[in-house]
């Protein structure tokens, strides 16, 4: 942390999040002489998808392969970009004037700056099925945490099960460490492929990335790891220790079964919204996302003017698009703030947009293609869909069929979304279930109203920023 | 306990170790390991019991979001442990139920 007193201080931007939107927004807004704090929750920037880039840990560095280690690129951009880097502090509330209200290991304290740029990526969308809240079963997203940030692997019999290219992608890193995996079990809905097939045109303008994922299935293929597609009824079983013990799913009408001690789960990344909707911007539902995005302009700028949303957050465009949605955002805050005239801010952001274009056209390909299956986005009675108070799908059809207009009612109903996780991993679930039961748009249904402060906090901390 | 899983150490280009205890038996880590990622590593599973049935539960996203890795740390109750880096001569407990606010309160050690 810098030595600047920051209480006073007015920064011309503040960015949350050190992930590849936030540093590369970094890097260009020093470039542009602006005077830039980035804020990251976590100990060291990288995000989730650079995660500890800076130590990398793993000696092999073929595990994680060659994308990962282009990070390092971002990061010493970052570094030599004079910016004020706060690690392990988190936001806990954004005023009207744009002060923000930070925690840092159990201290609160005010930073200010006169543009925001929210830059907090993407979450793993959740994926209610029966046993899901079993000790060893755990999402994908969170082995590769566990691999990139303390070089550890899940313990064998390990199975993978769900959708999406980071499901394959982690299956080969574990499979490339060494790691014996029993299935890679897919759930993508075989009626997808036909459907993504329209929007396959998009995608051949991504040939780089459609050639990683066609990569991707041949090192599986040639692993001889079992890639099982078409599954369905997905379930966990614990056996009597209170731990998972087996996964059992259907095959073409044959019900199969698979001794297990880890589950790794995956259905897809969707934005991290904990923060925009906390701040009311406007929101949009995304169908072929399947979730809500912050409402953003070409620029990334949300419906509060000087707030803008760069990279995941703002909607699933993945690592490399983050890197420029951010730079673009910066350009036109430093127009706004007199840093930059408007023929250079075009002229700067012009190669930024034409790299942006593939990582756009091969979206909807993706999208369609690994949509998840109706049993994950509106599961089944018994399913747990609020972790925290452990209500089921099942509740949330009664409190619907009761008169439950809304997830905001639903807290009230049922208390779902009231844990400590604030709604972040029952959220989407809650509004699709409600949606679906009372013949309402998902519009109409809307989502939880986000309060700060968004994360948890002491008296005391709340107390700090009082003096 | 029957069928304890363990989570593995792959070779690491450099480490700095530091001992922490998970329910008062020293382990040692590295000290950009989380408190989570000890857990697991200990074999501390469940790592926690809920609130609302007690039912068993583990760190579960490992990213902050899920909140399934509360525990108690050096005495404060319901730490998201994906979000401590560890310390050396840290005391990790199971996180059993809600947290008793009766306790004498520990200030955190920072």
């Amino acid at each position: 942390m810098s030595d600047r007193d920051t209480t006073e201080y007015c920064y011309d931007l503040a960015i949350i999040g050190a992930g590849p939107a936030g540093m590369a927004s970094a890097a260009e807004a020093g470039q542009l002489g602006l005077a830039t704090v980035l804020i990251d929750e976590q100990e060291e920037a990288g995000g989730q998808i650079y995660r500890a880039i800076e130590r990398a840990p793993l000696a092999d560095e073929g595990v994680l392969g060659s994308d990962y280690y282009k990070g390092r690129l971002l990061l010493e951009a970052m570094q030599a970009s004079h910016t004020d880097y706060l690690p392990g502090t988190s936001v806990w509330d954004v005023e009207d004037d744009l002060t923000i209200n930070v925690s840092h290991h159990g201290r609160s304290r005010q930073v200010r700056a006169r543009r925001l740029l929210i830059a907090t990526g993407a979450q793993e969308r959740p994926v209610p099925f029966s046993g899901w809240t079993l000790p060893g079963v755990m999402t994908c997203g969170a082995a590769q945490v566990l691999l990139k940030n303390s070089a550890l692997v899940p313990p064998a019999p390990l199975v993978l099960a769900g959708s999406g290219p980071l499901l394959l992608l982690i299956a080969s890193q574990l499979s490339h460490a060494g790691v014996p995996i029993e299935a890679v079990l897919d759930t993508t809905p075989r009626d997808n492929y036909l459907r993504a097939a329209r929007y396959s045109p998009g995608a051949l303008r991504n040939p780089k990335l459609l050639l990683k994922g066609v990569g991707l299935l041949r090192t599986l293929k040639r692993s001889g790891i079992p890639h099982i597609t078409g599954v369905e009824s997905l379930r966990a079983e614990s056996g009597n220790d209170d731990h998972l013990d087996r996964v059992c799913y259907r095959r073409k009408g044959v019900d199969h079964e698979l001794y297990c001690r880890s589950l790794l789960v995956h259905q897809g990344v969707v934005p991290n919204v904990q923060l925009t909707r906390a701040l009311e911007l406007e929101h949009r539902w995304h169908e072929q996302q399947q979730c809500w995005h912050p409402d953003v302009d070409v620029w990334g700028e949300t419906s509060r003017a000087g707030i803008f949303v760069a990279g995941d957050s703002s909607g699933i465009a993945g690592a490399q698009a983050a890197e420029e949605t951010g730079r673009l955002s910066v350009l036109q805050i430093a127009k706004q703030l007199g840093q930059l005239e408007e023929g250079k801010r075009d002229t700067r952001a012009a190669p930024i947009r034409r790299r942006l274009g593939p990582h756009q056209a091969i979206r909807p390909f993706l999208d369609v293609l690994y949509q998840p299956a109706r049993s994950f986005l509106i599961p089944e009675d018994d399913t747990i869909v609020c972790r925290c108070e452990e209500i089921t799908a099942g509740e949330l059809r009664h409190i619907a069929d009761a008169g439950c207009q809304g997830p905001n009612q639903a807290k009230a109903f049922c208390r779902a979304g009231m844990g400590s996780c604030q709604g972040r991993l029952c959220g989407l679930t809650v509004s699709q279930v409600l949606a679906e039961r009372s013949n309402q748009s998902i519009d109409a249904v809307g989502y939880y109203h986000i309060r700060p402060p968004i994360k948890p906090l002491t008296i005391g901390e709340l107390a700090d920023i009082a003096d | 306990m029957p069928n304890v899983s363990h989570f593995e150490r792959l070779p690491m280009r450099a480490s700095e170790p530091v001992t922490v205890f998970v329910e008062g038996q020293a382990i040692k880590v590295d000290s950009h390991d989380t408190a989570a990622a000890v857990v697991l590593m200990a074999g501390l599973v469940p790592s926690r019991t809920t609130p609302t049935s007690g039912s068993p539960r583990a760190p579960y996203c490992l990213m902050g979001v899920c909140f399934e890795c509360l525990l108690d740390i050096d005495g404060v109750a319901n730490q998201q442990g994906c979000m401590v880096k560890v310390r050396d001569g840290m005391q990790i407990r199971r996180q059993v139920g809600a947290r008793d606010i009766h306790e004498p309160r520990q200030e955190p050690t920072t």
